[in-house]
């Protein structure tokens, strides 16, 4: 049992820092590229991607394991969990709406635009494929969320202070963004001896 | 900019080609979709260290958006525009799966080590971008063309960032050692940091000449 609640960390903070989706598998570049200029824009797109991600995933979770496989459709997945993810993030937009207006003002924009980003279904593809059980699915699912939000806030950060230094002219907007991106990785990486 | 890979991606520069011709020129060069519009690196970014899964990823792109532009471009008139993104995503899932399907029977290899990379397909802007902006509005057989050149003109561009980064990273190229024993290999360039590197100075070489090109004409 501690060990299983060992390795669940383990894979938590892996998943935040030295195994991050975005940095490491390049998972979300559009909105990460598109949506990083400003540092509340950022902390919004990155807080909607962590709550979809960290439910879905388990979702994901559950019903592979409970519908796909004793029915033995595990080819039909891309389009299952392209579905619960389109399907729960409707339900989320809804209650959000309901719930609290001010959250949905932060929120509700960010929403639709997550059904297609690639880091969700990555991190759903990446849990089948690396046979997790549910507990460290849930770790996983959050972690990943957190660790794209670190990335796209940390990019954000560092665009508002570029504003004022000087780009050689073709290399400006994605280019540089590309630049940081990786020196960012390479700091990222860094890490990989602290947590195994 | 939008900022995220909803269908809308692709719409900003459609022009309104004729000849097939046109169509393939357009979606190779003049309106490339990683270098001049930087859409849809997300998923296969990833694959480009070896140059052997980046081709294999690069067919398989071509096919999927091919079909799913026929498909899509045949069923516009049946398609309720409501409802329109989610059926153009199952077709693309629909084409995903074929090809996961074949991987899996003919290159087991390969599609070992792609892993999630095939699925992901289905979230790549390119795709989506070109059914909701080209087939949607244009006959099957262009809409078809326009799907393959687009996908032709972003493989092309994976292929080139995979033999630098293959060359660079391992010293071979499709697994064949090309480099002597004196070559020390830049593993950083077979790690996540290489692709970004690489990706930027290749925008940063083609901006440039091309920006030197509208100048002097």
């Amino acid at each position: 049992m501690d060990n299983m609640i060992l390795s669940s960390f383990t894979i938590f903070f892996s998943a935040i820092f030295t195994q991050n989706v975005l940095l490491t598998y390049y998972l979300g570049m559009c909105p990460f590229l598109g949506a990083s200029r400003e540092i509340k824009t950022a902390a919004g797109l990155g807080t909607a991607v962590t709550l979809v991600m960290a439910c879905t995933t388990a979702l994901n979770w559950l019903v592979y394991y409970y519908v796909l496989i004793p029915f033995n459709l595990q080819y039909l997945r891309f389009i299952i969990f392209i579905i619960v993810i389109a399907a729960f993030v409707q339900i989320a937009e809804i209650i959000i709406e309901r719930v609290s207006d001010k959250l949905y003002q932060a929120l509700g924009i960010f929403l639709p635009l997550i059904t297609v980003n690639c880091a969700i279904l990555g991190v759903c593809l990446f849990m089948v494929i690396r046979e997790y059980d549910f507990v460290t699915t849930c770790f996983y699912g959050i972690g990943s969320g957190l660790g794209w939000m670190l990335a796209i806030l940390a990019m954000a950060g560092i665009r508002q202070k570029m504003v004022k230094s000087k780009v050689p002219g073709p290399l400006a907007g994605a280019g540089i963004s590309l630049i940081i991106a990786g020196i960012m990785a390479i700091s990222f990486m860094g890490l990989a001896g602290v947590i195994k | 900019m939008g900022s995220g890979c909803s269908g809308k991606c692709g719409n900003g520069r459609t022009v309104n080609t004729n000849s097939s011709r046109e169509i393939i020129m357009n979606g190779i060069f003049k309106n490339n979709p990683i270098l001049i519009q930087v859409l849809g690196i997300c998923s296969t970014l990833a694959v480009t260290n070896v140059l052997k899964n980046t081709v294999v990823m690069g067919v398989a792109l071509i096919f999927v958006c091919s079909f799913s532009s026929l498909i899509v471009s045949l069923l516009r008139k049946l398609i309720p525009s409501r409802v329109r993104m989610m059926a153009e995503i199952l077709i693309i899932a629909t084409g995903v799966i074929l090809v996961d399907i074949v991987l899996k029977a003919h290159l087991p290899e390969v599609s070992r080590q792609l892993g999630p990379f095939v699925g992901l397909i289905i979230t790549n802007c390119i795709v989506m971008g070109r059914c909701e902006a080209y087939a949607l509005a244009n006959p099957p057989y262009k809409a078809a063309v326009d799907g393959a050149s687009n996908a032709a003109g972003y493989a092309i561009v994976l292929i080139v960032i995979a033999i630098i980064r293959e060359l660079l990273g391992s010293g071979s190229l499709w697994g064949i050692q090309i480099m002597g024993d004196w070559w020390i290999n830049w593993s950083i360039m077979v790690m996540a940091p290489g692709g970004f590197f690489v990706l930027a100075i290749l925008l940063w070489t083609v901006k440039g000449i091309f920006k030197e090109k509208s100048e002097n004409g």
